[in-house]
């Protein structure tokens, strides 16, 4: 294995608490790995799976995905409608064979700058482990 | 079938059926979906063990709702989507005629709850095959099953059959008919074939009857009801919704309980 592999993570993140957290995070001038590049969306009730699978076609060897907390969402029960999606989708991505360990879920709030810093810096050391995402490698491989 | 003949013999004659919707001899031993208008033609319909494609998928179709009322011979599979369907608000139970035959007597199914109770007293049963299949793949590890999918798929040229004789797949513009933005790449090779599963698995989630229709409509004969029964039956497991068996369900996933458990997020 590459031991000078840097893992690409993509972060989809809600506006209202994990981006604002990760803000925190910089402010609080707390040092964490660089591998993560952040898209922001106004909840992640608007998440579709299909941009997470569009980002491993593209490359990405890891994803994280991280709103508010349960009761805490910006727009009420946008968090509670990803729950359900991400649980199935969980399921589904197990059932055809991706490694799920290459995703992470959280529940980063505004406040919690610290925390944030814990995800990405576990995401970036979980899939450093794994290696480049070979699954979705070899499937794109074939497209001309 | 005689009673089956006479029932529907019955119906045109007295208007209150324009079609039968029902199964008539096909090629070889097979049988396929037959439209009985006229009451000359009631002899065509057959009642056997053969009669396994769903015939539901036709009630969402608009070129089948310009035929006028429709009867339909109903297998449980049938009444199931039926009963999805009405719950989905793409039917009502009094726009058709439910006809079910047990023990060589032809009923008709009138309301909801009729509907209802006669799904569950017809729980939803697998072929041995299937069943053996379901266990093997939960027993296999995740390179394992990548391995099985992706050699299933191989196969897929993205004729969308199984779309087609799936009677919730009921949409007039599919997320593959989206191109601006292209959600799934519509070419199948092994990233296309992958994105359209797993999307229309996504899509069948807490909807799927488990009749296995695809697989029968499947012509390169990939096993992939397996991918939409495991997608219902997760939603089953975890929120308790059963498709098929409420006429007044909402969507598994347009809804949520605060109280949904999950294990992963941090």
């Amino acid at each position: 294995m590459d031991s000078q592999f840097e893992p690409k993570i993509l972060a989809f993140v809600c506006n209202w608490c994990t981006y604002a957290g990760a803000d925190l995070t910089g402010t609080s001038r707390i040092k964490y790995a660089t591998n993560v590049r952040i898209v922001r969306f106004p909840c992640t009730g608007r998440i579709d799976y299909n941009l997470l699978l569009r980002a491993f076609a593209q490359g990405a060897d890891g994803i994280i995905v991280s709103g508010c907390h349960p009761n805490d969402c910006h727009y009420t029960s946008g968090n509670f409608h990803a729950r359900r999606r991400w649980m199935v989708f969980r399921q589904m991505m197990e059932y055809m064979g991706i490694d799920m360990r290459r995703v992470k879920f959280s529940w980063v709030s505004a406040a919690e700058g610290a925390k944030w810093a814990e995800v990405v810096n576990s995401a970036v050391a979980d899939v450093r482990e794994l290696g480049p995402s070979k699954a979705f490698q070899a499937m794109a491989r074939e497209v001309a | 079938m005689q009673a089956l003949h006479q029932k529907a013999q019955e119906l045109l004659e007295s208007g209150r059926a324009k079609v039968i919707i029902g199964y008539g001899s096909g090629s070889g031993e097979k049988v396929r979906p037959v439209f009985v208008r006229n009451i000359a033609d009631a002899p065509k319909l057959v009642w056997d063990q053969r009669c396994r494609q769903n015939l539901a998928v036709y009630l969402a179709k608009p070129e089948i709702k310009k035929m006028g009322m429709p009867a339909m011979v109903a297998t449980p599979v049938v009444v199931r989507s039926i009963v999805q369907l009405i719950a989905e608000r793409q039917l009502k139970c009094f726009e058709l005629i439910t006809l079910v035959i047990e023990n060589a007597v032809v009923s008709e199914l009138t309301d909801n709850a009729a509907l209802e109770a006669y799904v569950a007293n017809h729980p939803v049963v697998f072929p041995p095959p299937v069943k053996k299949e379901i266990e093997t793949l939960a027993a296999m590890s995740v390179e394992e099953r990548f391995k099985f999918w992706q050699d299933e798929l191989s196969r897929c040229f993205k004729c969308y059959a199984c779309r087609s004789s799936c009677p919730l797949c009921y949409c007039e513009r599919c997320i593959t008919e989206c191109n601006q933005p292209q959600w799934v790449d519509v070419a199948p090779h092994a990233l296309g074939n992958f994105e359209w599963h797993i999307n229309r698995a996504m899509h069948m989630a807490g909807r799927c009857v488990q009749c296995g229709s695809c697989n029968i409509a499947c012509p390169v004969g990939i096993p992939i009801a397996l991918l939409t029964i495991e997608a219902t039956r997760f939603v089953e497991r975890e929120f308790g919704q059963h498709a098929g068996t409420q006429c007044n369900s909402p969507a598994a996933l347009s809804s949520f309980r605060v109280e949904d458990k999950e294990t992963f997020i941090l």
